[in-house]
C-alpha cells in the first residue's frame, strides 16, 4: 500500500526528491545530471539494468557451458582425438569439463536467467511499479553473483585445475584433495556456489517483498500475471530449500580446508548426509527453474492464441502444489545410494505424485489453445516447443521415480537424457521464448523473424537428435561420466558408438545454430525495425510502458488495473485484447 | 524391451524389464495422446482472417472436466505404477532370500577386489580366493554380497543383472543376486570416483557347476594338496 503510493509520487522527473519516500528508494536520490556510463550500466540500481546484467552474464556463462560440453562430447565420440579448439581431453580434464558443464548450466545459466534476469526485468513492469523495493540490495545481489562467476572462472586456472567430482560434489571424493586431486579447484567451486546462493537469497527477498507491497493500484492477487506468480513461488521454494545446502556447503568447505570430519566416515562422519542436504535443495531447485519457464510459456501462448488462460486459479494452485510436493521427493536421487531400502517406497510414492500437478499444468496449457486464434510467431513456436519437448522429459521421469526400474536406470544416460529433456526446455527453449517475446519491450525494436525461425528449427531438430540417441544408449547400459567406453566390451556392441557419434554431431550442429541467435539478437538491438509500446497487442502492464521503458518505467504515471491479465477475445469488445490498465 | 539389447542374466532381471515395459505402455499412451491433442489444436486453430478466438474462462465445471478427468486418470495410473514398482523393489532390494554362498566386493580408486569364499564356502578363511576385476559366480546359486569401499563412493553395477548398489566407505552394504545365464559380462562403477572412474571395468564370469568347481580347485593349490584343510 504505502509503497505503491511512494511509487506514484515517483515519476522520473521527481526522482531527485525521492529521499523522503523511504522503502529503499533513497538509492535514487540525487541524480540531476545525466548519469555516466558507469553509473547507468555497471553500477545501476535500476531493475531493468540489473536484469540485463544478469541476462548477459548468464549468456556469457552459457558460452562456457556450451564449450565444455563440446569438448567432452567430442572425446566420447572420438576417444583420444585432439579436439579442435581444446586439444587432447585427459581423464582429469574430462571430469572437470563435465562438472563445469553441469554446475554452470544449472547455477550460472538457468538460475540467473530465469529467476534473476527475468524476475528483475519483469516484476516491476508487470505489476506496474517503478522499481524493486530494495534497489541497493538488488545491485549488491548482482555484484555478489559476479564475484561468484569470477571465483568459478579463476578455479579453472589454479594448480590442479577445476574441480572434477560432478556438480553434486559427493564426499569423500569432493572432501579430500588426495581423492579428487584438485586441492584448490574443489573449495573454489564450492565457494562460488555458496556466494551465488547468497546473491539469489537477496534477489528472492526483493522479489517477494516487491510483489506483496508495490502492485499497481487495483491489482488484486488474482490479477497478477502467472509468470510473476511463478517467479514468486520459485523464489519462496528457493529460499526455503537453500538453507540446508548452504549449511552443508560450509561443512564441506571445512572438511576440505580445515580437516573437520562432517562427511568423513573414518572419523565418525557420514558421506550420505551430504546427499540428503544436497538433494533437499536439489530437487526443489528443479521446480525453482521449471515454474518460471512454465510462467513464460503461459504468457506467450495466451498472447499468440488470443485466448484467456484456461483456469487461472488451477494453474496457480498446481504451481503451489508442485512446490509443496517437491520438498518431499529428494531421496529419489538416492534409491541405490545406501539408504534404508524401506525409505525408497515412501519417496517413490511422493515422486510419482508430483507428476499430477505438473501434468495438470500441461493439460491446462493445451486446453488454452482450444478455440484460439493461433499465430505461429517465433516466441509462440518456442512456447509450443516447450510443451511438446517437456512432455517427453516429464513422462520419462516416471521410469526413474519407479524405484524398481530406477535400479537399472540410475546413473545411466537414460537419466541424463531425461533431465536434459526437462532442463533444455526450461533453460533454453522457454528462455528463447522469453527473449524473443520481450525483445521489443527490452530494446524497442523487433528481432528478425525469418532468422528467428531458422534458429528455432535448427535448435529443436538438433536437440532431439542429441538426446533420443542418449535415451537408447542409457537403456542399453551406458553409465554416466565415462570418458572412454572402449574399456567396456558390452558397451562397444555394434551401433553403440554410432549413437554416441550421432549425439555429438547433433550437438555441434545445435551449437552452430546458436551463432544465428547471437547475431540476430545483438544486431536487432541496433538495426531492427522500431517497435511500438504494445507490438503483440498483449494485456499485461509491461506493454503499457514505452519500449524500451525509461528509468521509472511509466513516464505518464503508474497504471491503474481494472481487470485480470488474460482478457483476450472478450465477447463485449471489438478488439481481441483488453489491457489490464484500459478503463 | 531392454532384454533385446542387454542380456537378462539374473532371476530378477525379467521383473525389472517387465516393470519398464509396463511404464512404457502407460506413459507412452499419455505422451502420444497429449502430443496428438497439442498438434491437432495447433493445426485446427491456426489464426484465420475474421475469426476471433473463443472466450473460455475454464472456471466452469463443465469446461474444467476436460482437464479434471485426465487428471484423475493420471492419478489412477500413477497408483498402478507405484504398486508395480514397489513390488519389484521389495523383491530385489528389501527381501533377502537364503544364500547359498557369500562374496565380498571391495571397491577402491580404481579397482575392484572380489573375495570368493573358496572350497570351504566361508569368507575370512585362508582359502579365500581374492581376485582383482574378476568375479566368478555359479549359475543358479543365490549369492549374498557384502559391498565395501576403501576410499570414496563407488557403485557396483551389473547391467545384465539389472542390479546396482552404491558402496560407501565405512559401511558394509548387503544385497543379493542369482545368476541365470552362463557367460562373461561387464561390471561397471556407476558413481563418479575420480580421474580413474572410466578405468574400473571388471568382468563377471557366470559358470556352470562343473566349471565353477574346477575353477575353485585350480585357484586353491593348498586345498588341492592337503585335501581341503588349511
Amino acid at each position: 500500500m504505502s509503497s505503491s503510493s511512494t511509487a506514484t509520487a515517483q515519476a522520473p522527473e521527481a526522482e531527485h526528491d525521492a529521499h523522503g519516500h523511504g522503502h529503499g528508494h533513497d538509492a535514487h536520490g540525487g541524480h540531476h545530471a545525466p548519469q555516466s556510463f558507469f553509473h547507468k550500466y555497471l553500477y545501476s540500481t535500476d531493475h531493468k539494468i540489473i536484469g540485463m546484467q544478469y541476462l548477459f552474464t548468464g549468456m556469457f556463462m552459457a558460452l562456457i557451458g556450451g564449450f565444455t560440453v563440446y569438448a567432452f562430447r567430442m572425446q566420447m565420440a572420438f576417444p583420444g582425438m585432439s579436439v579442435p579448439g581444446y586439444g587432447r581431453v585427459s581423464a582429469g580434464d574430462y571430469n572437470a569439463l563435465v562438472t563445469t558443464h553441469g554446475s554452470v548450466m544449472i547455477f550460472w545459466v538457468a538460475m540467473p536467467v530465469l529467476i534473476a534476469a527475468l524476475g528483475n526485468y519483469l516484476i516491476p513492469l508487470m505489476i506496474g511499479c517503478d522499481d524493486m523495493v530494495f534497489p541497493r540490495l538488488n545491485r549488491l545481489s548482482y555484484q555478489i553473483f559476479l564475484l561468484s562467476v569470477i571465483v568459478l572462472i579463476a578455479s579453472f586456472f589454479v594448480d590442479g585445475g577445476a574441480f572434477g567430482g560432478a556438480w553434486t560434489s559427493y564426499p569423500p571424493l569432493s572432501a579430500k584433495a588426495q581423492y579428487n586431486l584438485t586441492p584448490l579447484g574443489a573449495p573454489m567451486c564450492l565457494t562460488a556456489v555458496a556466494l551465488e546462493f547468497a546473491a539469489f537469497l537477496m534477489g528472492g527477498i526483493n522479489f517477494v517483498t516487491t510483489v506483496m507491497n508495490s502492485r499497481a493500484p487495483g491489482m488484486k492477487m488474482f490479477d497478477v500475471p502467472i509468470v510473476i506468480w511463478s517467479i514468486i513461488i520459485a523464489s519462496i521454494l528457493f529460499m526455503a530449500s537453500v538453507g540446508p545446502l548452504i549449511a552443508g556447503a560450509i561443512m564441506l568447505l571445512f572438511d576440505q580446508t580445515l580437516g573437520t570430519a562432517f562427511f568423513d566416515p573414518n572419523k565418525g562422519g557420514d558421506p550420505v548426509l551430504w546427499q540428503h542436504l544436497f538433494w533437499f535443495f536439489g530437487h526443489p531447485e528443479v521446480y525453482v527453474v521449471l515454474l518460471p519457464a512454465m510462467g513464460i510459456v503461459a504468457e506467450v501462448i495466451v498472447t499468440f492464441s488470443r485466448k484467456k488462460l484456461f483456469a487461472y486459479k488451477t494453474v496457480l494452485y498446481t504451481m503451489v502444489g508442485t512446490g509443496v510436493i517437491s520438498f518431499f521427493v529428494w531421496a529419489h536421487h538416492q534409491f541405490v545410494a545406501g539408504i534404508d531400502p524401506r525409505m525408497a517406497n515412501i519417496f517413490s510414492v511422493t515422486t510419482l505424485l508430483v507428476s499430477i500437478p505438473v501434468a495438470e499444468m500441461v493439460f491446462v496449457y493445451i486446453a488454452t489453445l482450444y478455440g484460439g486464434s493461433i499465430r505461429l510467431t517465433t516466441p509462440m513456436l518456442w512456447a509450443l516447443a516447450f510443451i511438446a519437448e517437456f512432455l517427453l522429459g516429464g513422462v520419462t521421469g516416471i521410469y526413474l521415480g519407479s524405484s524398481g526400474a530406477d535400479i537399472y536406470f540410475h546413473d545411466t544416460y537414460f537419466v541424463l537424457a531425461h533431465f536434459h529433456y526437462t532442463f533444455f526446455p526450461i533453460a533454453f527453449i522457454a528462455v528463447f521464448a522469453a527473449l524473443t517475446y520481450w525483445f521489443p519491450k527490452m530494446f524497442g525494436r523487433y528481432m528478425n523473424e525469418a532468422w528467428g525461425k531458422v534458429h528455432f528449427w535448427g535448435t529443436i531438430i538438433a536437440f532431439n537428435f542429441i538426446f533420443i540417441p542418449l535415451f537408447l544408449l542409457g537403456a542399453r547400459g551406458d553409465h554416466r561420466r565415462i570418458y572412454d567406453y572402449t574399456h567396456f566390451p558390452d558397451l562397444m556392441k555394434p551401433g553403440m558408438q554410432d549413437l554416441r557419434v550421432l549425439a555429438t554431431v547433433s550437438l555441434v550442429v545445435l551449437l552452430c545454430f546458436q551463432v544465428i541467435f547471437v547475431v540476430n539478437y545483438f544486431l536487432s538491438m541496433v538495426r531492427g525495425p522500431k517497435a511500438s509500446a504494445n507490438p503483440w497487442k498483449a494485456n499485461t502492464l509491461e506493454w503499457a510502458a514505452p519500449s524500451p521503458p525509461p528509468h521509472g518505467n511509466f513516464p505518464d504515471g503508474l497504471p491503474t488495473v481494472h481487470r485480470g491479465p488474460y482478457e483476450y477475445s472478450h465477447p463485449d469488445r471489438q478488439e481481441d485484447y483488453w489491457p489490464q490498465n484500459a478503463s | 524391451m531392454i532384454s533385446k539389447y542387454v542380456e537378462s542374466a539374473s532371476s530378477f532381471a525379467g521383473d525389472i524389464d517387465h516393470l519398464i515395459w509396463l511404464v512404457t505402455v502407460i506413459v507412452g499412451f499419455w505422451f502420444f495422446l497429449a502430443e496428438g491433442v497439442l498438434f491437432y489444436f495447433i493445426l485446427r486453430y491456426t489464426a484465420q482472417d475474421g475469426v476471433k478466438g473463443q472466450y473460455i474462462t475454464g472456471e466452469d465445471p463443465k469446461q474444467k472436466r476436460w482437464v479434471a478427468w485426465p487428471h484423475y486418470l493420471t492419478l489412477l495410473f500413477d497408483v498402478w505404477i507405484i504398486i508395480a514398482a514397489i513390488t519389484v523393489w521389495q523383491h530385489v532390494k528389501q527381501a533377502m532370500p537364503q544364500a547359498d554362498s557369500t562374496v565380498r566386493i571391495i571397491a577402491q580408486q580404481w579397482a575392484w577386489t572380489f573375495v570368493h569364499p573358496g572350497p570351504d564356502g566361508k569368507l575370512d578363511t585362508p582359502d579365500d580366493i581374492k581376485l582383482v576385476d574378476e568375479l566368478h559366480v555359479e549359475k543358479g546359486k543365490t549369492y549374498h554380497f557384502e559391498l565395501q569401499s576403501r576410499d570414496v563412493l563407488h557403485s557396483f553395477s551389473v547391467p545384465v543383472f539389472r542390479l546396482k548398489q552404491d558402496a560407501i566407505p565405512g559401511r558394509t552394504i548387503r544385497g543379493w543376486f542369482k545368476a541365470t545365464m552362463a557367460g562373461g559380462f561387464d561390471i561397471q562403477c556407476t558413481e563418479i570416483c575420480g580421474i580413474g572412474h572410466a578405468l574400473m571395468p571388471a568382468r563377471i564370469l557366470i559358470e556352470n557347476h562343473e566349471d565353477q568347481a574346477a575353477w575353485v580347485m585350480s585357484k586353491s593349490p593348498a586345498a588341492a594338496a592337503t585335501g581341503g584343510t588349511p
